[in-house]
């Protein structure tokens, strides 16, 4: 207490240690405990999500292969100008063997020939022929080599064969960013891809046209149904919510395949259709395999995650506001529009975040029911990891959607405001 | 009840029911006139069907039967809209998107009044609650009683003849409330509105209104002047709700045109006045208030009945002594006494006689 009364020097606690110190000593239980509670949870998503994650980007500026496989290759090339035209001389060949015979004992040559395949057709086969010839070579008696290798593959009398190898020796790489934005890396630079393998703009801007109208077509449905939730009596709108979560408890791929048979051209509507004369039995509609089919199964499947924030947000408005306005005086429709709808922007704001960020990444839907117009980005990220093993391009991708959801964010909160989110 | 009939009226209801589910009214065969100016208090427990009567006046609930009237005009098919009744809510319901001038202007402007006519509406309104400065604040930005005003002259902008307020004062503390009460009824007879206020709190009923409608079961059950409510309540639901009441339990033994003499349950004798019983025999509930009990003997008539009494608590409230008595087998009898210089402090345990004028000892039903 008498310490306490002193105003010169920090304040003391009642022991005599300053009154921080003994604060700061208190609450340490409690965060060590708060710590211990949530550490279980925090180890898992780090090993289990954060490090694996970090690894996949880091894999779409990785490149490490070239390097490691043909060091000696790497070093001579640097004396070599590509813009002559003209081809290395005897030294790059001679350490070109030496490496490949490494390489060859370890396996690893056919490995680089996949790697350098992306960036150069017939790369990987022209690594993985010549590799049995060059692993016999012994690089100290056998030389000199030009002759010899253009003689094993006409592909090392090409000088572009070369200047692939040379562009695509840093181990920390922006050629798969390039590709990902059909570009390529040349010795020139950065250059566009040729027309025909030129996909993936178009695939990004697919993507982030049909997120937008799903995301606008989920809006409208959700809308009056949000509404009737709100105000309904209980009971009711208790039975109108488990149809709501109705489809949340069915499996995902049930609910797509269930679409392939709803839209497919022998499926339940198009043979409605037909049967009341709407549609001629010719010409029935073509409404899956493409991006009608991808957008109403994917905004039947997202459709809850639209509902359940702007029901909630609906649900804190009291009844009281809209009478206030009827009693001054204001029709239906100018109480819906001037008071009703700006309280309820902050689900709208809620729904659409969460079912566009949703949508620009999903996978399964597209998959099955997009046929090859109605894809999106996730798919061919798909293809690129399981299928053409270009995991670096893949990376490449799924970094550049990851920049352009956060970009997206930032945009949104300058726009609507994040804090005009409300999930209830 | 007052006359249905009565040309003056200005809002009445006729015959009025209302029922949710079919199977229970909630509000049971109401009658009420109402003359143009009047402020009116419809007091009630919770569920007594007051509130309901309201959003049927605004037109927020239809009337399951019979008909209500506005000015002469029945209303039963009219949109709330096109009523043209104003109103505060108990949550005060200012639209939280707009400023305060915004809010008050919405109700011009879906009237379709000129921008110069609504700013000067606006700023007339405000000016009248006393909140001129704060027409470019957000109501989140205002006070519990700031924001009240600012729905009062909201529902007073675009001078509407009627105004209904439903609890208004709910939710602001004690001293506030009774600023705003005087604030209120200030108001209402100035600008000449018709005011049909709902309430549960008897306080502010009292001292608003010009006469108070008594809700409880769906019907009213006394509708008079506040001073005639306290003083002479119609029948013992009234006489328990507002203020304070003591109640004896007994049977009628004598009746006259204007007095009766009830025998209480424990056998002794008190002269009352009689207003709904009719013969002897009727049981009945006496109903005394608390400050007009007397344990005086020279203050009491020679030949008034007294009773015995038991001192069982001695309350010190400063203005008043509440004393805690037993009396005729009921020990939650209250008698109030004025902190006079001559006034005695009984103590707990005490026996005394008390008594009271008979005009002031009601029998009503039990």
């Amino acid at each position: 207490m008498t310490d306490a009364t002193q105003n010169t020097g920090p304040m003391l606690a009642a022991d005599g240690t300053p009154l921080k110190q003994s604060l700061a000593r208190s609450l340490r239980r409690q965060k060590l405990r708060a710590l211990m509670l949530i550490a279980p949870l925090l180890l898992f998503v780090l090993l289990s999500f954060i490090i694996p994650i970090a690894s996949m980007l880091f894999r779409s500026v990785e490149n490490n292969i070239v390097g490691d496989t043909l060091p000696l290759t790497v070093e001579a090339l640097q004396n070599w100008d590509e813009t002559t035209g003209e081809l290395p001389d005897e030294a790059v060949y001679d350490a070109f063997v030496r490496d490949m015979v490494v390489a060859v004992d370890n396996k690893t040559h056919t490995r680089l020939g996949s790697r350098l395949n992306y960036e150069e057709t017939g790369m990987s086969s022209m690594f993985r022929r010549s590799g049995r010839k060059l692993g016999k070579l012994d690089p100290e008696t056998d030389g000199p080599f030009k002759e010899q290798l253009i003689e094993i593959h006409d592909g090392w009398g090409e000088p572009q064969t070369w200047a692939v190898i040379k562009t695509h020796s840093p181990a920390i790489t922006n050629g798969y960013f390039l590709n990902a934005v059909d570009m390529r890396r040349t010795p020139e630079g950065a250059q566009a891809q040729p027309e025909d393998k030129q996909i993936l703009i178009k695939l990004f801007g697919r993507t982030l046209f049909m997120s937008l109208v799903i995301t606008a077509s989920c809006i409208l449905l959700a809308y009056p149904v949000s509404y009737l939730l709100a105000t309904l009596p209980m009971r009711v709108s208790n039975l109108l919510m488990i149809l709501v979560l109705l489809p949340f408890w069915t499996s995902l791929l049930v609910r797509t395949s269930a679409w392939k048979v709803m839209l497919q051209q022998q499926g339940v509507i198009n043979e409605t259709l037909v049967w009341l004369g709407l549609v001629a039995d010719d010409a029935r509609l073509v409404i899956i395999n493409n991006q009608i089919g991808t957008i109403i199964a994917m905004t039947h499947i997202l459709l809850p995650f639209m509902i359940l924030p702007m029901y909630s947000v609906m649900q804190t408005i009291p009844v009281s506001y809209t009478r206030a306005a009827k009693s001054m005086g204001a029709t239906n429709w100018t109480t819906f529009w001037r008071i009703y709808f700006p309280q309820s922007i902050p689900g709208i704001g809620a729904g659409s975040i969460l079912v566009f960020i949703l949508a620009i990444g999903y996978y399964i839907t597209p998959e099955i029911v997009g046929g090859t117009k109605g894809v999106f980005i996730s798919n061919r990220i798909a293809y690129h990891i399981s299928s053409s093993l270009n995991w670096g391009l893949a990376a490449a991708l799924g970094t550049i959607l990851l920049g352009v959801v956060l970009l997206l964010y930032w945009v949104y909160d300058k726009i609507v405001g994040i804090d005009n989110v409300k999930l209830g | 009840m007052t006359d249905i009939n009565n040309d003056a009226a200005f809002v009445e209801f006729q015959r009025v029911q209302k029922s949710y589910d079919g199977e229970n009214l909630v509000v049971k065969d109401l009658n009420l006139a109402m003359p143009k100016g009047e402020f009116l208090t419809m007091l009630g427990p919770s569920g007594s069907g007051k509130t309901t009567c309201l959003m049927m006046l605004a037109g927020f609930e239809t009337a399951t039967h019979g008909e209500i009237l506005l000015d002469g005009k029945p209303i039963n098919n009219i949109p709330p809209h096109k009523r043209g009744i104003g109103m505060v809510f108990q949550n005060y319901a200012l639209f939280p998107h707009m400023t305060v001038a915004e809010n008050l202007a919405f109700p011009l402007e879906v009237r379709k009044l000129g921008k110069s006519e609504r700013d000067e509406k606006v700023k007339r309104a405000l000016d009248m609650v006393q909140m001129g400065a704060f027409g470019g604040r957000r109501p989140a930005q205002l006070s519990g009683g700031q924001q009240q005003r600012i729905a009062l002259a909201r529902a007073l902008v675009f001078e509407p003849e009627l105004v209904l307020m439903d609890e208004p004062l709910g939710a602001l503390d004690k001293q506030l409330r009774e600023h705003m009460q005087f604030e209120i009824t200030r108001l209402a007879h100035e600008l000449g509105i018709t005011t049909v206020y709902v309430t549960h709190d008897q306080t502010e009923a009292l001292t608003m209104s010009d006469r108070v409608a008594v809700f409880d079961d769906g019907r009213i059950q006394q509708l008079a002047p506040p001073d005639q409510l306290y003083e002479e309540p119609e029948n013992s639901f009234v006489a328990q709700f507002i203020g304070e009441n003591n109640t004896l339990e007994g049977v009628v033994k004598s009746i006259e045109s204007d007095a009766c003499v009830v025998q209480l349950d424990d056998g002794s004798e008190i002269d009352a006045v009689p207003i709904n019983v009719h013969a002897p025999g009727d049981r009945t509930k006496v109903s005394i208030r608390p400050e007009r009990v007397e344990f005086n003997k020279n203050r009491l008539h020679a030949d008034a009945h007294t009773l015995k009494a038991t001192v069982k608590e001695f309350i010190y409230m400063g203005d008043v002594f509440r004393f805690r008595m037993s009396v005729a087998g009921n020990d939650e009898f209250i008698v109030k006494t004025r902190n006079a210089p001559d006034a005695t402090r009984l103590q707990p345990g005490q026996e005394i006689e008390i008594g009271w004028l008979a005009k002031d000892c009601r029998a009503l039903d039990a």
